[in-house]
């Protein structure tokens, strides 16, 4: 913005604000309505919705779903649609980095003096496109459910880990043939012919990248679920 | 009553009184005493006399001390510029709903505690057998949700309406930055209830910030109050949600209000001052703008809020 563009907003304002009306009452009004309607909606959510508490906390549980608050879907499912491991601290920590440094430095790179959005097809496009791609990945995360039953045909050495891994979360993040979520984990529908048991195993007690660890599982399911793993070619 | 008004207009707008003289200006008297000859005031009289002044008495002693009425006329009867409309009341609405999470907070953590053995049970305690528990609690935990939403309808018109443009970057600044405290504040309050979804879901979180490049191992390392979740894990993210957040959230809405008041909020972009067939030559403007005046307004007066005098 040249000087003389700053110099003309100022006196632009000047202008505005005489013929504007006092903050008392005028604003205050407006802002006193839409306070009682802010308190009026966070008391019905909690009259109707509740605050129900969930199982107790059990690090060695075999059923649990690892799900942000859902105005953290925008960034889950971000891990969703970037998926080669190479990539994950892109997707986890690069874009949305990126992303605040650029909304923080907004008004450092976007100097021009125009206000009107119709006359900032850039800045309104780019606007309009983020809040799309924020409510699409929002959409996603709730309706990406955690499914706990897998439908497959095992043999039946293989039943237990089968029902391990239903009812460990692993289909809210991983692919298994028909079943799960296509991500943020690699899909296990071959994960057999890929890895052998042992890595397979160590995996799961360590918990490489995002996932958690699963040291904490009875050591006969832990093996269980390695057997049954390992027999997916 | 209607001293006290005085009391609180804008300095131009009442009469002058000398601080203490309980905004009687001294004339007055000695004009009243020979129009009407004194009566004599029975003692019940005098105490409802001296009741009556007690308000602007406080008033006046007050603002002695603390010198506030000039801020509080500057804030309170500043103009809003024309055009000002059900948009500009996010910023507010996002405030109150803050309000309400400090409120109900305050309430939750008189019964909270925050030890990995005990939060799950204090929290049943909390919803099952502290009376109103389980409705503060609600409101806590649904006030966050629309805070969040809130806080990005209150950026969108921001940014739509151009309004982070000069004079106003720095706000805008500020304002990212209470946007990521409160998502931060987001990801830690999860945690608290301390059952299976919020255990999960932080273990992963956590892990999530340790993909980071350099930093994330330290970062992740730091939220967890080690390599392992372990107990001393709840009672950072609780120290962290509790004490280090609200101090720097209250800090920067400080700010961010000063300077609002300071500035002054936009008007929408498509409101202008005059309809375009008046407007007046950029010629004159810039001759107007050089002498100090534009239009018979003096210029501005460095946006105390007061506004510029008629020439």
């Amino acid at each position: 913005m040249k000087p003389k563009d700053k110099q003309s907003y100022l006196e632009e304002y000047e202008l505005l604000k005489k013929k504007g009306k006092p903050f008392f009452p005028y604003a205050v009004m407006k802002d006193s309505t839409m306070a009682l309607i802010v308190v009026a909606v966070i008391i019905v959510m909690s009259l109707v919705l509740g605050a129900e508490q969930g199982p107790k906390v059990d690090p060695t549980t075999t059923t649990y779903v690892p799900r942000p608050d859902w105005y953290f879907f925008f960034l889950f499912e971000l891990l969703r649609v970037i998926k080669p491991p190479e990539l994950v601290p892109i997707a986890t920590i690069g874009i949305p980095t990126i992303c605040m440094v650029l909304l923080l430095l907004l008004p450092f790179y976007d100097r021009r003096p125009e206000r009107r959005p119709e006359r900032r097809p850039l800045a309104t496009t780019a606007g309009c496109l983020t809040i799309a791609a924020m409510a699409y990945l929002t959409f996603l995360g709730a309706t990406g459910g955690s499914p706990t039953e897998v439908d497959m045909k095992v043999a039946p050495q293989y039943e237990a880990g089968k029902e391990v891994v239903a009812g460990s979360g692993c289909l809210a993040c991983h692919k298994l043939g028909e079943n799960g979520n296509n991500g943020p984990g690699p899909e296990l529908t071959h994960i057999g012919a890929r890895i052998p048991r042992a890595a397979i195993l160590r995996s799961l007690e360590i918990g490489p990248g995002i996932m958690p660890s699963f040291r904490e599982l009875p050591p006969k399911k832990l093996n269980e679920l390695a057997d049954f793993l390992s027999s997916l070619h | 009553m209607a001293k006290l008004r005085d009391a609180l207009l804008p300095a131009q707008l009442r009469k002058v009184a000398k601080p203490g003289s309980g905004g009687v200006p001294k004339e007055q008297a000695p004009a009243d005493l020979k129009t009407s000859p004194p009566k004599r005031q029975t003692e019940l009289e005098r105490i409802a006399e001296k009741a009556k002044e007690a308000p602007i008495d406080t008033a006046a002693w007050l603002d002695q001390r603390l010198g506030a009425s000039g801020f509080l006329n500057g804030m309170l009867f500043r103009k809003v510029p024309k055009g000002t409309n059900w948009f500009y009341t996010l910023g507010s609405a996002t405030l109150i709903a803050f309000i309400v999470q400090a409120v109900t907070g305050v309430f939750l953590a008189m019964f909270y505690t925050p030890s990995a053995t005990q939060a799950y049970a204090s929290i049943s305690h909390i919803n099952n057998e502290v009376p109103l528990g389980q409705f503060v609690h609600g409101m806590h935990k649904w006030g966050a949700s629309v805070m969040v939403i809130l806080i990005f309808l209150h950026m969108g018109r921001v940014f739509f309406f151009g309004a982070y443009k000069y004079p106003r970057e720095l706000n805008w600044v500020i304002g990212v930055v209470l946007l990521i405290l409160t998502m931060t504040m987001a990801f830690t309050g999860y945690l608290l209830p301390f059952d299976q979804r919020s255990f999960w879901a932080s273990i992963v979180g956590i892990n999530i910030n340790g993909t980071g490049p350099i930093v994330g191992p330290y970062l992740s390392d730091f939220l967890r109050a080690g390599p392992e979740f372990g107990a001393t894990t709840l009672a950072r993210f609780y120290a962290i949600h509790m004490l280090l957040l609200p101090a720097a959230i209250i800090a920067l809405i400080g700010a961010h209000l000063y300077l609002v008041v300071k500035l002054g909020t936009t008007a929408p972009p498509w409101v202008k001052a005059e309809p375009p067939k008046v407007a007046t030559p950029v010629a004159e403007l810039e001759a107007g703008a050089e002498n100090g005046h534009v239009n018979g307004y003096e210029r501005t007066d460095g946006g105390d809020g007061t506004g510029g005098t008629p020439a």
